[in-house]
């Protein structure tokens, strides 16, 4: 009993993950609740997303995990040298993820995943301080990826397969810090599109050098996401020839979705608990620039990111601690990808230190329910985007003080058969 | 149930607990300090440029971004209180008197048919302000466009009475905010307790001179000092000013009240007086170039004469490679059309006295002359005006014609140019006012800020802003707005961050600042006729 508590005491005060850039990295309830740890953990369906290569592994021949999760996120900004402040009043972002896997025999299991692992929503108040970079975003991407793994024997197995990916995106801003129209309303730009397509893939191993011990690779590709004819919409710009009309046009901009390699342990000790450790690496220097073309002949926009690779640290721990109920606490360290000088107000996110905790519960020894949080605590930073274009072409800078936070409920079913 | 209680407790709890807080949020007591100061009752002091009046209008948008609107968002920071402003109606900048127009819309940047941009009249909309709907004041914004400094005096009580505004006795802008029509500003103003105040004043009081080009009367050198006399072309009297001023720093300062005092800008820091070069006429020009040589012939015959007269210095020549100065009269030149008409007879016969009249004070321009910004819009044009009065003399349309082109063949008149003995009246009048502003500041231990100075390095060669730079090159420059006299709402935040300073040094406040380029320059609009 003292041990349950003590855990239940290390589940609340440790919290959890969210990653870098636009990487939301909630992709299984279990895991959650450990760190966001499970490329070397063989637990439930959630293997399909974590590591296919595991789901040979698992007891049952049919694993169903579903799960969501409402992430409340929160940034504020201020500026004390301009007496300026902000705060986002953000949407609940909602990743969710449906996993299945079927064991058709010793050697061969396949499976099913949809699973949200990129979105961003971030709302500042219209025409804040820093409006010339962005009033608001909504990015998402939905990935849907069959997937096969392959028992080599007792010690090893491979996994894998591919992934569709359809995206949508809106986002809105100011078309500078100073235009407007004749009344004083200030001109902005909203570019918008929805399925998005693309196709990549996943690779992944397990290793299993004894009884209670194993290790984990996975390698998820990366994906550009590439907006073809969406719709830009102009508004507020005054009537004249020396800025773009009013109306909507099309606009061509790419986004990519970072290729991500997860290698990590997992170990089994005092017959009750499990430690597991991942390390990701993620490959965010492919997004240098976020470039929007408009189909109305408009000066392209040019947002130079520069993001560099970026790594996080996952550990997590589970007790078992009645046969109905499995504790299990994480805590993560994330490393961001953004670059000084180049941290825009779209993803205002610096390192962060991710707890979490959580655990599951058997109605019945077939279905069980899997609760997760996770809180991640960002220092407050004094950071700058020093590459925006004003108005006349020169280049200019908006920073301040930036203070992130972001808190995740989930909840989820497992249904083992 | 009770499990699922305490879950949700805990989930509460936790949400509120992640939402993000500074170690130091600015809106904690102490981020910002008015020092020895106090701002809870700011009253702004001033003309044309306090109001916020800007691109020949006053107009929401820009009295939103006065610096002394801007000053007074950052006072409040610091403990300052509500500072309110006689808003008009709408963005035109006209306003209507009894239903009638009588100030006309603002400037825009309209762009022709060739895509060429120049400054024009808003038509978009008809103004909606109406003078006569005096406003329930006070007004921390006291700022009256086209107020001189002995308009703001007790002794011009009246300036806000409706009934002077068609002759001229009074100021429309006034008319709105006066709390009686005897009312004078300085009673409105300090009738507030104003706990501080900032006055920029004085700007029209050479302002009228300089950009009617000098037509009025410097009343220095007539040494008048009795204000009611002067025309609103006139240079105010150096100790009329100075008194003036003093009364109204001594009526401010009253009450114990802080402040800040400006001093006033050169003209040649003005894109009104340096857009239009000397030397605009080019040879390559096809309105122009291809009648050089047949003008250098007719003046060939004018030089002669110049020179048999024994002033050969003002030969009129243009040159067929580079860009010529235009012709201007210059009333500061020994009047010679009795003499020339007298050497021109025997060459030009009848036309002599026309010809001699009109180039009897006439020389070609120079560097040192200043050509004011309506004159753009008459070089190289026919003055039809002085083509009737040529046709009535008998000239044939062909000469009349010739003879009638504004800067070319035509002196450009008085009004259009500043010549150097202008130049001088107004800058020893400028030199008197801001010894005048400087020491009542040190007299009375205020804040002040030597705009002067920093105008004047916006002149030459510009001051950095975040991702820029403001000059005051006309339209594009980013300081002023399109009349070229005022400035624009960038210009008012970068003048709102220097007095900033200056009250932070004298008070020992800590105030935040704002970032010009957070701050507009011209209007774009085609809605023009």
């Amino acid at each position: 009993m003292k041990k349950q508590l003590l855990l239940v005491l290390f589940a609340l005060v440790t919290f959890v993950t969210y990653a870098g850039g636009y990487r939301v990295s909630v992709q299984g309830q279990r895991a959650m609740a450990m760190g966001h740890t499970g490329v070397a953990v063989v637990n439930s369906a959630e293997l399909v997303f974590f590591n296919p290569a595991g789901l040979v592994y698992l007891e049952n021949k049919l694993n169903v995990s579903v799960g969501a999760s409402g992430i409340f996120t929160d940034v504020i900004f201020q500026n004390e040298a301009l007496g300026v402040s902000a705060e986002t009043d953000n949407g609940v972002g909602t990743p969710l993820n449906v996993y299945g896997s079927y064991k058709v025999n010793d050697w061969l299991a396949l499976g099913l995943g949809v699973y949200t692992p990129y979105g961003s929503g971030v709302t500042w108040p219209t025409d804040w301080a820093g409006s010339h970079l962005i009033n608001n975003i909504d990015l998402s991407a939905i990935y849907i990826q069959p997937v096969i793994g392959i028992k080599l024997s007792e010690f090893f197995s491979i996994g894998g397969g591919p992934i569709f990916v359809s995206g949508s995106v809106n986002f809105n801003r100011n078309a500078n810090r100073t235009t407007s129209d004749f009344e004083g309303n200030r001109s902005n730009i909203t570019v918008d599109d929805s399925g998005v397509t693309n196709f990549g893939w996943s690779l992944s191993a397990m290793f299993n050098p004894s009884e209670n011990f194993r290790i984990g690779f996975s390698y998820r590709s990366e994906i550009i996401l590439e907006a073809e004819g969406g719709e830009a919409t102009f508004a507020n710009f005054p009537n004249s020839p020396g800025v773009p009309a009013n109306g909507t046009t099309t606009f061509d901009a790419e986004l990519p979705l970072p290729a991500e390699l997860t290698v990590g342990i997992s170990y089994e000790f005092c017959d009750k608990w499990l430690f597991a450790f991942d390390y990701n690496r993620q490959y965010w220097s492919v997004y240098e620039s976020l470039d929007i073309q408009f189909g109305n002949g408009v000066e392209p926009s040019v947002n130079p990111r520069n993001y560099k690779n970026s790594s996080v640290y996952r550990f997590g721990l589970q007790y078992e601690a009645t046969s109905k109920i499995t504790l299990r606490a994480g805590y993560y360290r994330d490393e961001t990808p953004v670059q000084s000088g180049f941290f825009a107000p779209e993803t205002p996110r610096n390192d962060s230190d991710g707890y979490s905790g959580g655990f599951s519960y058997a109605i019945t020894p077939k279905l069980g329910i899997d609760v997760s949080f996770f809180y991640l605590r960002f220092e407050e930073i004094d950071e700058s985007y020093d590459f925006g274009t004003n108005a006349t072409g020169g280049t200019e800078s908006f920073g301040g003080t930036y203070k992130s936070s972001a808190f995740a409920p989930g909840l989820g079913l497992t249904y083992k058969l | 149930m009770k499990h699922t209680i305490k879950y949700l407790a805990i989930l509460a709890l936790g949400l509120v607990a992640c939402e993000p807080e500074f170690d130091n949020p600015i809106s904690d007591e102490g981020t910002y300090d008015s020092g020895s100061a106090d701002f809870s009752n700011y009253v702004a002091l001033g003309n044309s440029i306090t109001a916020g009046y800007g691109g020949g209008g006053l107009y929401i948008t820009g009295q939103e971004n006065s610096y002394a609107n801007i000053l007074s968002q950052q006072f409040a920071l610091a403990g300052g209180g509500e500072f309110t402003t006689p808003f008009v109606s709408d963005n035109t900048g006209g306003a209507l008197l009894g239903g009638t127009q009588i100030l006309e819309n603002r400037l825009v940047l309209a762009f022709d048919e060739d895509g060429n941009p120049g400054p024009a009249r808003y038509t978009g909309a008809s103004p909606t302000t109406e003078i006569g709907n005096i406003l329930a004041g006070p007004f921390n914004n006291m700022g009256v466009p086209g107020a001189k400094s002995f308009h703001l005096t007790a002794a011009a009580a009246g300036y806000g009475n409706i009934a002077g505004v068609a002759s001229g006795l009074s100021n429309p802008y006034f008319v709105r905010i006066a709390s009686s029509p005897t009312a004078s500003v300085i009673e409105d103003a300090v009738s507030q307790n104003p706990t501080f105040f900032s006055l920029w004043i004085g700007n029209n009081d050479i302002l009228g001179y300089a950009t009617s080009g000098g037509i009025g009367v410097d009343q220095n050198e007539a040494g008048n000092f009795d204000p009611t006399t002067y025309g609103g072309n006139d240079i105010t009297n150096n100790l009329v000013f100075a008194g003036a001023y003093e009364e109204l720093v001594t009526k401010l300062t009253a009450n114990g009240a802080k402040g800040v005092l400006l001093n006033l800008a050169s003209v040649t820091s003005l894109p009104f007086f340096t857009t239009v070069p000397y030397d605009p006429l080019s040879p390559l020009d096809p309105n122009f170039g291809p009648q050089i040589s047949t003008l250098n012939e007719v003046y060939a015959g004018l030089n002669q004469a110049f020179a048999f007269i024994g002033v050969p210095e003002r030969s009129i020549v243009f040159s067929e490679t580079a860009a010529s100065a235009v012709v201007i009269k210059d009333e500061s030149l020994t009047d010679i059309t009795a003499t020339l008409t007298t050497v021109l007879t025997p060459s030009f016969g009848p036309l002599a006295p026309i010809l001699a009249a009109q180039f009897g004070q006439a020389r070609q321009a120079t560097a040192e002359d200043l050509l004011v910004l309506p004159s753009s819009s008459v070089i190289g044009q026919l003055n039809t005006d002085r083509f009737a009065e040529l046709v009535g003399f008998g000239l044939s349309q062909e000469m009349a014609g010739q003879f009638s082109v504004e800067g070319v063949s035509l002196p450009l008149a008085d009004q259009y140019v500043l010549i150097p003995s202008e130049q001088a009246a107004i800058e020893s009048a400028r030199a008197s006012y801001n010894a005048t502003i400087q020491s009542l500041a040190a007299a009375n231990g205020l804040a002040f800020y030597d705009s002067a100075s920093d105008l004047e390095q916006v002149a030459n060669g510009g001051i950095e802003i975040n991702g820029g730079i403001i000059t005051s090159t006309f339209a594009t420059g980013g300081a002023f707005t399109l009349d070229g006299v005022h400035p624009s709402p960038r210009a008012h935040a970068f003048t709102a961050n220097q007095l900033l300073d200056a009250i932070q040094t004298t008070y020992g406040a800590k105030l935040p600042r704002v970032d010009p380029s957070d701050y507009g320059t011209i209007t774009l609009s085609n809605e023009v006729n």
